[in-house]
């Protein structure tokens, strides 16, 4: 027997309030999984950014093209991290490959993690870097470096005019193609949660677009922060007209996002079903900091008024720099805490809407604090290697401006 | 050597019958509308049913299943349980199972203002339309020939998806096996002819179980002879346990 587990669960018995059946004192879903649709809303984000100005042909956001591209790769990449993790069985994780059961959202996480990840991702960075990768096999100092590039031709090394525009034709019809895969692959995510019909917290339809207009908001304020923080390090001037322009996508993302996420309250508070009670407790307590304070007001209204502000009055360029990333800091810590009062709080209260079950986080272990955080940094140092082997931005040239 | 025609025509009806497939799914489950019940068409087809009015709270069979199933003995992993209700006159519903109703109850707080008190026991309802079987990814909660429903532990991967998909809170975490785990109404039992051990230790009788496939059996009269419910039933789940003597209070 677990001891540690025993003891954690012996210590919340006495913080049940109400009644809950009895198999449900112990929170099946951790933290862990409170980052997987974090993590993965920011892929979807990211890539949905990138697409702007691949098949929208928004030039203004075209210094944040590579870099969202880099970014929802990184972010991909530990996406399944947090599920390995929390598995009881993680050995066996390759099942969901062998022996998939169609009927189950759970069990397409796999085709359609690896369809973005092969077919769309993976392509359309290799395709837009082809050239450079072409002429860095040749050019490159540092032998293991060169040798990374060369292998990464794949033996292509053809830099014709032609061949460059097929390059681009072909990038940018999987762009196409990767926007609805982005879309499916974020609405998936919520899908799993709105299609649990036992629970009444998570049974929506709306679930799998609130889930996705979240993830973008999310994307484009991380992609907005980590170019910031870019061209801080490397003492280059932001590019104003694209930061602007990242800032009206980041507005118009967190307007959707709320007016949904408000729209099915109100929905849930006027239908006021049977399990309407429970729900209310749920917000009126144990959810209020996290869902009051740090998601609606903190992480929507807040960045809502900046954002806002910024649309009607013309502000200085560091003054709207400063908005801006403190608006996208809040808009990522408020989704941050949307998804905690998703998968949390549709676990606190009991199924026989009669009472509350306790969550206490724990510091250490394999689903506890510091392993959530690890977990959560990693796409950054990801993207920090992605970064070293594929530099967005030319040597010399505009900053990562490309194309 | 394949010529692009014939290639073609094999990914067209590659296509087609990968199509008809995902179509032919969500119409399955209307299929309940045009045919007889599946306990017509399979036998053995194993069913259970509960009279509430029955039950005396020992709590015996919630022992007798932790015995005979291995059920970690803490007091939060249940294969079975024992709820008590406690309707007070003024409205105010009070419920509890501590330790599943293993040790029985601690006497009601006033209990001359209660005005009716009884016992329901619970368990997997083994579902016709399983949420548990559905949505588990690697078909490791699965149904069984014979109606029941059943993880494969050596499948399981352990994504506890299946327990947050049961509306009724009967499934939970094996904290050493670290699969789900659940009622399988004793499925080593009866495959022998035996009955289910909850079955066989109860002293009132409150806990029946057979054949529906069988017209003689306890089970089929029950369903037949009494006014039966089943729990949460506008989740479309089908429970193969029935309940006699529910209240509105009971979820």
């Amino acid at each position: 027997m677990p001891v540690g587990l025993l003891e954690s669960l012996r210590a919340a018995l006495p913080h049940v309030s109400g009644f809950i059946y009895p198999n449900e004192l112990e929170l099946q879903w951790s933290v862990l999984i409170v980052l997987y649709p974090y993590i993965t809303g920011l892929v979807a984000g990211a890539f949905i950014l990138a697409s702007l100005e691949r098949v929208f042909n928004v030039a203004a956001v075209k210094p944040t093209y590579r870099l969202s591209l880099l970014t929802a790769l990184a972010f991909l990449l530990i996406a399944p991290l947090p599920l390995q993790a929390h598995l009881g069985h993680p050995e066996r994780s390759y099942e969901i490959f062998m022996t998939p059961n169609p009927s189950s959202a759970m069990a397409m996480f796999g085709f359609v993690y690896l369809w973005y990840l092969m077919a769309v991702l993976l392509m359309e960075i290799w395709l837009d870097y082809r050239r450079e990768i072409v002429e860095w096999s040749q050019t490159e100092p540092f032998w293991p470096k060169r040798l990374f590039y060369k292998l990464l031709t794949f033996g292509v090394t053809n830099l014709s005019p032609r061949s460059l525009e097929i390059d681009d034709k072909l990038g940018k019809a999987i762009t196409v193609i990767g926007l609805p895969s982005a879309v499916l692959l974020h609405g998936y995510v919520g899908f799993i949660f709105g299609s649990v019909k036992a629970n009444p917290w998570w049974s929506t339809p709306l679930m799998p677009v609130i889930f996705l207009f979240s993830a973008m908001a999310s994307g484009i304020a991380g992609v907005l922060l980590i170019y910031m923080f870019l061209c801080r390090v490397r003492r280059e001037p932001i590019d104003m007209p694209c930061l602007d322009t990242v800032a009206k996508y980041l507005l118009t993302a967190i307007i959707v996002a709320f007016s949904l996420e408000m729209l099915e309250s109100l929905q849930t508070a006027y239908e006021a079903k049977e399990h309407f009670d429970i729900i209310s407790l749920l917000v009126e307590g144990k959810l209020f900091i996290s869902m009051v304070l740090v998601q609606i007001f903190l992480g929507s209204l807040v960045p809502l008024a900046i954002l806002g502000l910024n649309q009607i009055h013309l502000f200085p360029e560091r003054v709207r720099r400063v908005c801006y990333a403190v608006s996208a800091g809040l808009s990522l810590v408020g989704i941050l805490a949307m998804r905690w009062n998703v998968v949390m709080g549709g676990q606190l209260f009991s199924k026989s809407l009669r009472g509350f079950t306790t969550y206490k986080l724990e510091l250490v272990g394999r689903e506890g604090l510091l392993a959530a955080a690890a977990i959560g940094v990693m796409p950054l140092f990801a993207l920090g290697a992605l970064l070293y082997l594929l530099p967005p931005w030319p040597a010399g040239g505009d900053p990562m401006r490309t194309r | 050597m394949l010529s692009r025609r014939q290639f073609l025509k094999t990914a067209a009806a590659t296509a087609l019958a990968l199509a008809g497939r995902a179509l032919a799914a969500p119409l399955a489950a209307a299929e309940k509308f045009f045919h007889d019940p599946p306990w017509k068409r399979k036998k053995p087809y194993w069913g259970y049913a509960i009279d509430t009015t029955k039950c005396i709270g020992c709590g015996r069979c919630v022992g007798a299943c932790k015995t005979e199933n291995d059920v970690p003995r803490e007091p939060f992993y249940f294969r079975t349980w024992v709820e008590r209700y406690a309707v007070r006159r003024d409205g105010e519903t009070g419920v509890d199972s501590p330790n599943g109703g293993q040790d029985g109850y601690p006497p009601l707080r006033d209990p001359q203002e209660v005005a009716k008190s009884f016992f329901v026991p619970k368990l997997c309802n083994q579902c016709e339309h399983s949420p548990c079987v559905q949505v588990c990814p690697v078909g490791a909660s699965y149904k069984t020939e014979d109606g029941v429903v059943m993880v494969d532990r050596k499948t399981c991967i352990g994504c506890r998806y299946c327990i947050q998909a049961c509306p009724y809170g009967s499934r939970y975490f094996h904290p050493v096996l670290r699969v789900a785990d659940k009622c399988t109404l004793c499925y080593h039992r009866i495959h022998k002819g035996l009955r289910p051990a909850c079955v066989e230790v109860c002293p009132t009788g409150t806990r029946m179980f057979g054949d529906l496939s069988d017209p003689q059996s306890a089970v089929t009269r029950f369903r037949e002879t009494e006014r039966v419910l089943v729990l949460k039933p506008e989740m479309g789940t089908e429970p193969k346990v029935v309940y006699k003597g529910l209240d509105k209070e009971v979820r």
